[in-house]
């Protein structure tokens, strides 16, 4: 057999206190296409930045044609043949498309002479073995995003890439494209390329993968050989494993769900969302509700719609059809002021950008919404303030040099603690939390889940988004998810992890609760 | 309580450092008439100043003063000649003021252009219609109109204090308004603080429409130090305003710096010519002096700041 393309093994890499890969090992054999799985947060994006060389792992070997590589840079990895097509394509938009392959392939000297009728040639040639149906002289402006995708493997092909990762191909393409980049891959494939397939999509892995690895919690946990074979209908079948083993392994063992208390069923309903749809952020017909004391719980793949719903209820990308009512009663939220008004808190997903102001002291961002309330007419009263901050940061336990320290100052949990304390201030009827714990080390983030499992005992209401199955299943009451922009199903009682990813992934069985 | 900080401290020991330095070898600089007139005619800088310092602090930049002082300066000497009172020209004067500031607060706050090249566009406008409409023309005030009908010295006390308890309001209200605290938020991140509840663009608008205000009124204060106006008064006002921030500790990127520190920074910045007069320099030195200085607090900024690289490192 000839040694594989690319062979890891033992990869370790940690960011802090977060470990993304732990002991991952994975190979890819010329001529294959070998899919890797797992779920948000499992160590997908990580493994392929040390793949390309933009991150060192910690720990382990990374080995290119049989040859070990100790420092791999993004140029190296370049010259290795290893190259890259994202979802969101990194091409030039006001270049045309010879343009952009041409900047990619060719000498990056300044001083070189540009010869056009070469870099013409080139682009035609790699244009047409990927089957493109726009010519070179298109702007890149001008291309749909499967298009630029092609533009991207061309490149990928003129630099004789030999190891090609695709990270979500089809995540926009309809089905004739799928089926045009398909010819693509199999054409590599055929040439001796190895391809590295990430996808969503179960039933592609089957129709196109050859072996595939499923990671979780940043290790390798399987690597299985997909058999085919030709059924009586002439269709190939797959031997070995189906549908149903790829998510009990992408899910792990059970997690195991703490007993919350579930409010009672006569609790009135605090948000009811009925229909609700925006064009804009594409989400469409969402209809749910949560009742005082409740935790509802939110999951689904990125990009499924949960922070686009999140930011609709919030005001910062207004919904423009469907209806919501707060304690029974319409409303229109169209910014988020009225929505603070209204009394609807948001912790936004991105903590360090955007859920704190690092500038300033942990006593002004913890009062920064209620200034209204606790400084009458806009005259502010440092005291009351601090009065104020002091109680929050005994009540969550935020660990500071004292109310006057700037935010900065703190670590990632207590930045998530002070933004917290910052809507518990406004006496909110509804949080909506995105992904509280992200980036978060493993103390802090339990405290966080006491606090939020507290926060419910007087009445609030808890909109629970996070790609965690573990941390949806031990906080929730009940457990909605999102596919697609839609709410696809909701689930009272107990779902399993593996319910879960299956509405998650769109492939509801009989057993599962329709919305 | 008046907590200093420690770019005021920094400043303002510079400051006293070359007023000591003065007063041990041009003991005539502080001889009291020529001081007053000196401090006088700052105190118009003094108010441009404050106003930039505020747009700074958004994150913005407003480098349409000069000409807005302009055209204050000219709508306000015309309209003396119809009504020679000082309100008038105090009041036609700083309507101007507003009304300008309201333009570049709608173009950048509300159609979200980037304030350097609306303020630009402004700055160039005002300035080509000003020269179109007026030919150069100096306009000749009401003998009442000086110093506000009082004697020259009284005048010129009413000149500094005023702009002094103006630079004094905003700096308190700056430390304990709402809305003081408004601004250092949306400077520092607009998201951040639009996802709180703040609307950054009224924020940023109110900032414009302040500063277009101040600069009004820093026209008026102008206007009744002298018998005649000419229509290219307030050239490169724009840069001096920029400049005394800078000193004063604002950050370009928005959210950071105090408006009271502007006091020893402009103090500081136009003590230099006469100092470098007083003490026999050369006058062009007085440039380099002013670029020195403002290149020392840029690096004090950058120097002392460097946590905000490893922020950006750490996501």
């Amino acid at each position: 057999m000839t040694s594989p393309l690319l062979q890891l093994s033992g990869i370790k890499k940690a960011f802090g206190a977060v470990t993304a890969l732990n002991s991952v090992s994975f190979d890819l054999r010329p001529g294959e296409v070998h899919a890797l799985l797992g779920g948000n947060g499992a160590g997908k994006s990580t493994l392929i930045k040390v793949i390309t060389g933009a991150h060192m792992p910690d720990a382990g070997t990374v080995a290119v044609g049989g040859h070990p590589i100790s420092r791999l840079t993004p140029a190296i990895a370049r010259s290795l043949g290893i190259a890259c097509i994202y979802q969101q394509p990194a091409l030039f938009p006001d270049l045309t498309v010879t343009e952009n392959i041409g900047l990619r392939l060719e000498s990056t000297s300044p001083f070189r002479r540009v010869r056009h009728s070469e870099r013409r040639r080139v682009a035609t040639s790699l244009l047409r073995q990927v089957g493109a149906g726009f010519t070179g002289e298109t702007a890149v402006y001008d291309l749909s995003m499967p298009q630029q995708q092609l533009v991207e493997i061309a490149c990928a092909i003129g630099a004789g890439a030999k190891i090609l990762i695709m990270d979500e191909p089809t995540a926009s393409l309809t089905q004739p494209e799928q089926e045009l980049l398909f010819g693509v891959v199999d054409d590599l494939r055929r040439n001796g390329s190895g391809i590295i397939y990430i996808s969503h999509r179960l039933e592609e892995i089957f129709q196109i993968a050859n072996r595939v690895t499923v990671l979780r919690d940043g290790e390798s946990v399987v690597t299985r050989e997909l058999v085919r074979t030709s059924g009586p209908d002439g269709t190939s079948i797959c031997q070995g494993f189906d549908e149903a083993d790829l998510i009990r392994w992408m899910v792990g063992r059970s997690v195991e769900r703490t007993p919350i208390a579930i409010p009672p069923a006569s609790a009135p309903n605090r948000l009811t969302v009925h229909a609700l749809g925006c064009d804009v952020s594409g989400v469409r017909n969402v209809t749910f509700d949560i009742r005082a004391g409740e935790i509802v719980g939110l999951t689904g793949l990125v990009g499924a719609g949960r922070t686009e719903l999140a930011r609709m209820l919030f005001g910062l990308t207004p919904a423009d059809t469907g209806e919501i009512r707060l304690d029974g009663v319409p409303v229109t939220i169209s910014s988020p002021a009225a929505a603070v008004a209204l009394g609807i808190g948001y912790l936004p997903e991105d903590r360090r950008r955007h859920g704190i102001i690092l500038d300033l002291p942990v006593a002004q961002n913890i009062s920064m919404s209620v200034q209204s309330r606790i400084f009458p007419m806009g005259w502010l009263r440092p005291d009351a303030e601090k009065t104020l901050a002091e109680q929050y940061i005994r009540r969550l336990d935020i660990k500071t040099a004292g109310s006057g320290a700037e935010a900065s100052t703190l670590s990632g949990g207590n930045q998530q603690k002070v933004a917290m304390a910052r809507w518990l201030a406004t006496n909110p009827k509804v949080l909506i939390l995105d992904e509280p714990t992200q980036g978060v080390d493993v103390g802090a983030k339990s405290e966080i889940h006491q606090h939020i499992r507290s926060l419910v005992d007087e009445g609030l209401a808890v909109l629970l988004i996070s790609s965690e199955l573990a941390e949806i299943l031990a906080l929730s009451h009940r457990i909605g998810v999102m596919r697609l922009g839609t709410l696809t199903a909701m689930f009272d009682g107990q779902p399993s992890a593996a319910q879960l990813m299956r509405a998650a992934l769109g492939n509801q069985e009989p057993g599962d609760q329709p919305c | 309580m008046l907590k200093w900080s420690s770019r005021e401290l920094t400043v303002a020991g510079v400051l006293v450092i070359l007023w000591l330095g003065l007063a041990v070898f041009a003991p005539d600089f502080f001889s009291p008439q020529p001081l007053l007139s000196r401090l006088t005619s700052s105190a118009p800088k003094l108010l441009v100043g404050c106003g930039i310092a505020l747009v700074i602090l958004t994150r913005n930049i407003d480098i349409s003063v000069g000409s807005l002082y302009a055209v204050a300066s000219v709508a306000a000497g015309h309209a003396s000649h119809s009504a020679p009172t000082p309100a008038v020209i105090v009041a036609v004067a700083i309507v101007t003021g507003l009304c300008g500031g309201v333009i570049n607060g709608f173009l950048v706050a509300t159609l979200r252009l980037p304030s350097i090249v609306v303020t630009l566009a402004t700055m160039v406008t005002w300035r080509e219609s000003l020269r179109l409409g007026q030919q150069g023309v100096f306009i000749n005030l009401p003998d009442n109109s000086q110093w506000f009908s009082l004697s020259m010295v009284p005048g010129q006390w009413t000149v500094v204090l005023t702009a002094l308890v103006i630079l004094a309001s905003l700096a308190w209200a700056q430390k304990n308004l709402a809305a003081g605290r408004h601004l250092h938020a949306v400077g520092s991140d607009p998201e951040a603080a639009r996802l709180t509840g703040i609307s950054p663009g009224r924020t940023t608008f109110s900032a414009f429409v302040l500063c277009g205000v101040l600069t009004g009124l820093a026209a008026a204060l102008n206007l009744v130090q002298s018998p005649q106006i000419d229509p290219n008064t307030g050239r490169l006002l724009e840069l001096e305003g920029v400049a005394a921030a800078v000193v004063a500790g604002f950050a370009v990127s928005g959210g950071r710096g105090r408006l009271f520190a502007l006091l020893p920074a402009t103090l500081l910045l136009v003590s230099i010519s006469p100092a470098l007069t007083y003490l026999g320099a050369k006058p062009y030195w007085d440039k380099a002096v002013h670029g020195a200085i403002i290149l020392a607090a840029v690096m004090a900024d950058g120097l002392g700041r460097p946590k905000q690289g490893s922020r950006s490192q750490a996501a």
